[in-house]
């Protein structure tokens, strides 16, 4: 962002960049809108969830009711170790595929790096009905590993791991190796190391997708045991009595606060961190 | 390190991320091709291979072409629009306009929200009467409509959703490309005279070129992966007007069982993405010959 | 008695490795329980489990909550595909069919043996085992049942004229009084409806009262053969299609099932049909004086039942299905039955619940909780068949079709017909 410092000649000027400012603004709370709504009817009583008024009495009552409704403590212990369970496995895996695919010439590399990349496409998320044939094999139907199996291996990682591998200096490499280090060892003492902001980027961008994944959980869960927060929220939301929106804005915020909350207080790793990811 | 060593270490490494990829990606694939020419085992009746008659049933089922009609829709409908979007929320952002920061966390908060909790409110929105769309337009003295209940609309209203859930998150990539364009660039155009509009159109735009074919990538998996709002806010209705191809296949694998004819269905978003995948690999495969 | 308390002392004596033993003799009875979140109504359960483990010592009951009935169904046929399923479980009425096709239940009269057996079998509402009967045989015992009613705003009715406590007691009538309930503001607009019937998700379900009220039935007793296109059942169809498009009293499209008790907070619909189940939600929410009646008639009254019904699994043990069934017996007696209906707003499924102190108070002090069992005489089985969530799919897309416009009642009848005896073919002998 450093380059930014000087004003481009071609930002608007005058009545052209009001006109913008005023439009961007807009989009802006058109896209907030359903935060901000969710946040109003949270914290009013349920008359109010459809009335805007500013009179409209405050009230934590809704949290209280949504929290006591469901099992939101186990389903959020869930949700972390699903997510840990991830990411964990993520970046063991994707680092021992990268550095294999960055560093060593070997035999059948390409065919095998287009089968990685091919995941890209094909991903788990439409292969819902073999994957599920497999983990009823495998006899762990409903449970966290269940969820998290067909993400551990992750070609987005993989790729975004080589790239990151690929720009380490060949010195610092081959340094290491007159010292007499093996393989592994200068991976995690040169290559690890150098690449931890695309760990933080990976890791930011795995963890937030994971939290609000949903078709696969809902799926491969069915207690509460095992369901994940965007499980249990749907579950919670879609009773035969109809939607209780005071309820349920509650739920979504104590649901995605946590995530939300990190994103307002570290925006700027954030939104750098998805940058670098896309940056390949 | 020998020749040899380097086979064989190479393969080590890879060899636990490609037993999950074999295991959850290309086995099941594999499975999928071979369970769509079975029939689905119901309780004595185990599976017996009946060539291509899964793929047969399909031709004849108007919800499955309903489905890829509503998902090429879905598809056109939201890959340009949010691509769009995202640009000029970029170059918003990018200028300095007035608050940025909080320009920035408005475009971005969709994509940290579940969508599964985000649709339920979304569906408050084209409530009705009294949800805020209608609350708003009725300040015009529009009549009420009903926005998910009815066919023409539905579709629009869930592609909304979509647009809305990803085109901030389609801007940062648009951002970090932005950012790295030379400020020279823009002060020798400038300096030619050119207009604001033939700057973006001849400089800006080309240069985004690789972030938009990434984008456009994503884009398109999203297309057809995203099903979350439809099973909150629809569940593919009215009369099938949103049922997506992958709710299509959780439908008929999920709540019909019938599993064998999920699989056929499966299998034709397996060979659509498939190819985007060919062709996304040679596209890489010629960057990173440049490089 | 001296060997049974030497026993007993030896047992607590020889501690961890002796009470194992102990518990191969108790029959274990794992008990599917669709229930989605936690609060009140696993305590129930509970409690019911461990007094009945209580009176009886040698069956263990282990409620296990599977979350929604979907869901349930979905962990009791995986577990029964891999050899271990729930000795029982509630599951809906509907999954009769799909449950016998995978050959996981096996029948309830096995165990009825003595004549009080076969009176506990007799004591239900018919209504509700129209459901649980198929090839002469009693395949679910009912436990939490429901059936749709007609919830009216009173403050609407005598703004608009109307007696506030006289519901519409038939077609003509609902009709009538709705016309006068639509209000409009002065540029045309709508700004309450007259009545609203959704039709989002499960239109097959509402969509069943107006057929039955035409007096149709959708499906044969085998779940082998539909009736959607009898004339009968196009002519309920564009009745409830005319209610939007012809008399304009009620939304057009499809309605969302989700919103409409909130419609109804919200005075945007005077009347509203859906589930007694709503009654307790209603009774909090609804910021105005409300009635609860029967569904008007049509050439009679009528409407589906619906809920779920206790199942017996095949794959367990014969001591383990004996516990079962014993176990389903103790918590369908009239005074539990009355127990869990006044604590859950389910109909009491069997009529001498009714008849109990503890159900007569209740009903004394909230008399719209009787409603559903008035109806119950009029109520016909909720739409199952072989195939049933196909077959119930085409029916349901022909509704929306009609409803939308896009088809003609006949011509969308027509279609979910030829598709559900496609469908059902295979089943057909």
């Amino acid at each position: 962002m450093s380059q930014a410092a000087r004003r481009s000649p071609f930002e608007p000027t005058g009545f052209g960049r009001v006109l913008e400012t005023t439009a961007a603004w807009v989009l802006a709370v058109l896209w907030a809108l359903p935060l901000l709504y969710a946040v109003w009817t949270a914290f009013h009583p349920a008359e109010f969830s459809a009335r805007f008024e500013l009179t409209a009495p405050l009230t934590l009552q809704n949290f209280a009711n949504a929290w006591n409704a469901a099992p939101f403590g186990r389903y959020f212990v869930n949700t972390v170790a699903l997510v840990t369970l991830i990411l964990v496995s993520q970046f063991v895996l994707c680092t021992l595929a990268a550095y294999a695919f960055a560093r060593f010439r070997f035999f059948g590399a390409d065919v095998a790096f287009f089968l990685v990349l091919l995941q890209l496409m094909i991903m788990p998320d439409i292969l819902i009905v073999e994957n599920y044939r497999t983990m009823a094999r495998l006899g762990i139907l409903d449970s966290i590993p269940a969820i998290a199996l067909p993400y551990v291996a992750s070609a987005f990682g993989i790729f975004l791991l080589r790239q990151t591998f690929k720009q380490v200096p060949r010195e610092l490499d081959e340094a290491a190796r007159v010292e007499g280090a093996g393989s592994l060892r200068i991976l995690l003492r040169v290559y690890v190391p150098l690449a931890k902001p695309i760990y933080l980027a990976y890791g930011l961008v795995s963890v937030s997708h994971h939290w609000n994944n949903f078709l696969w959980p809902l799926i491969v869960t069915n207690s509460v045991e095992s369901r994940p927060l965007t499980v249990g929220l749907q579950v919670f939301s879609s009773t035969d009595q109809g939607i209780d929106w005071s309820i349920i804005t509650a739920a979504t915020l104590i649901t995605s606060g946590p995530l939300l909350i990190a994103f307002l207080l570290f925006q700027r790793q954030f939104v750098q961190s998805f940058m670098r990811a896309g940056i390949r | 390190m020998t020749r040899v060593n380097a086979h064989v270490a190479g393969w080590l490494l890879l060899l636990p991320a490609v037993a999950f990829l074999a295991l959850f990606t290309h086995w099941p694939a594999v499975a999928t091709l071979i369970d769509s020419f079975h029939s689905t085992p119901r309780g004595r009746r185990p599976a017996a291979f009946v060539g291509p008659d899964n793929y047969a049933v399909m031709i004849d089922d108007p919800v499955f072409w309903q489905s890829v009609s509503n998902n090429l829709w879905f598809a056109v409908g939201t890959i340009p629009v949010s691509i769009a979007l995202a640009i000029l929320m970029a170059l918003w952002v990018n200028d300095r306009l007035a608050g940025r920061t909080w320009l920035r966390t408005a475009y971005f908060t969709p994509t940290v929200l579940p969508m599964i909790a985000v649709a339920n409110i979304w569906l408050f929105f084209y409530t009705p009467q009294y949800g805020l769309l209608e609350q708003v337009t009725g300040l015009f003295g529009a009549p009420s409509h009903n926005w998910l209940g009815t066919p023409d609309t539905a579709l629009a209203c869930v592609i909304v959703v979509a647009i809305w859930k990803e085109a901030g998150f389609f801007m940062i990539f648009y951002l970090a490309a932005l950012q790295q364009i030379p400020p020279s660039l823009a002060e020798a155009a400038a300096l030619e005279g050119a207009s604001r509009g033939y700057y973006l159109r001849r400089i800006v735009l080309p240069l985004l070129m690789p972030t938009t074919m990434f984008v456009l990538i994503n884009a398109v998996i999203n297309a057809f992966r995203m099903v979350d709002h439809i099973i909150v806010m629809t569940r593919g209705g009215p009369d099938n007007a949103t049922s997506l191809l992958l709710f299509y296949i959780y439908e008929v694998g999920f709540k019909f069982w019938d599993t064998a004819y999920a699989a056929a269905l499966t299998m034709v978003l397996v060979v659509v993405l498939g190819a985007v995948a060919l062709a996304q690999y040679l596209f890489l495969e010629r960057r990173t010959h440049y490089q | 008695m001296l060997v049974r308390t030497m026993r007993s002392m030896a047992l607590a004596a020889a501690g961890a490795a002796m009470s194992v033993a102990a518990a191969a003799q108790t029959v274990e009875v794992p008990f599917f329980f669709p229930v989605a979140v936690g609060g009140p109504i696993t305590k129930l359960i509970d409690q019911y489990a461990a007094d009945f483990s209580k009176e009886n010592p040698s069956i263990k009951v282990t409620p296990i909550y599977a979350g929604s009935y979907q869901e349930t169904i979905v962990k009791a046929l995986t577990a029964h595909k891999s050899g271990s399923p729930p000795v029982t479980s509630v599951l809906l009425s509907t999954d009769m069919f799909t449950l016998i096709d995978e050959d996981a239940i096996i029948p309830i009269d096995s165990f009825v043996k003595t004549d009080a057996d076969r009176a506990w079998l007799k004591s239900f509402f018919p209504a509700f085992m129209m459901n649980s009967q198929t090839e002469g045989k009693t395949w679910g015992v009912p436990f939490q049942r429901s059936t749709v009613v007609l919830y009216w705003n009173k403050e609407a009715f005598k703004e608009a004229g109307l007696d506030p406590d006289k519901p519409p007691q038939t077609w003509a009538e609902q009709l009538e009084f709705a016309k006068k309930l639509t209000k409009r503001d002065a540029a045309g607009n709508v700004t309450q409806w007259g009545m609203q019937v959704p039709s989002s998700g499960f239109p097959y379900w509402l969509f069943q009262c107006f057929t039955t009220q035409n007096g149709v039935e959708l499906m044969n007793q085998a779940g082998d053969t539909t009736y959607y296109d009898k004339p009968e059942v196009v002519e309920a169809l564009q009745y409830w299609v005319d209610l939007s498009t012809k008399h304009k009293v009620m939304a057009p499209g499809v309605i969302e099932w989700g919103t409409t008790p909130k419609d109804f907070f919200e005075r945007k619909t005077a009347m509203m049909w859906t589930t007694t189940g709503n009654l307790t939600n209603v009774r909090n929410n609804a910021k105005f004086d409300f009635g609860v009646a029967m569904l008007p008639a049509g050439k009679r009254r009528g409407s589906p039942t619906g809920g779920g019904n206790f199942y017996v699994f095949k794959k367990s043990t014969p001591a383990q299905q004996e516990a079962a069934v014993k176990f389903i017996q103790w918590i369908t007696s009239p005074e539990r039955a009355a127990q869990w209906g006044i604590d859950t707003g389910y109909v009491a499924v069997r009529p001498d619940a009714w008849e109990t102190p503890a159900m007569k108070k209740y009903v004394a002090g909230f008399p719209a909780a009787a409603v559903a069992r008035d109806q119950l005489p009029h109520a016909v089985a909720e739409l199952s068949t072989h195939e049933n969530q196909r077959v119930t799919k085409a029916l349901n897309d022909g509704l929306q079709a009609a409803l939308t416009g896009a088809k003609t009642p006949a011509q969308a009848m027509k279609d979910a017909q030829a598709e559900a005896q496609r469908i059902l073919r295979p089943y057909q002998r």
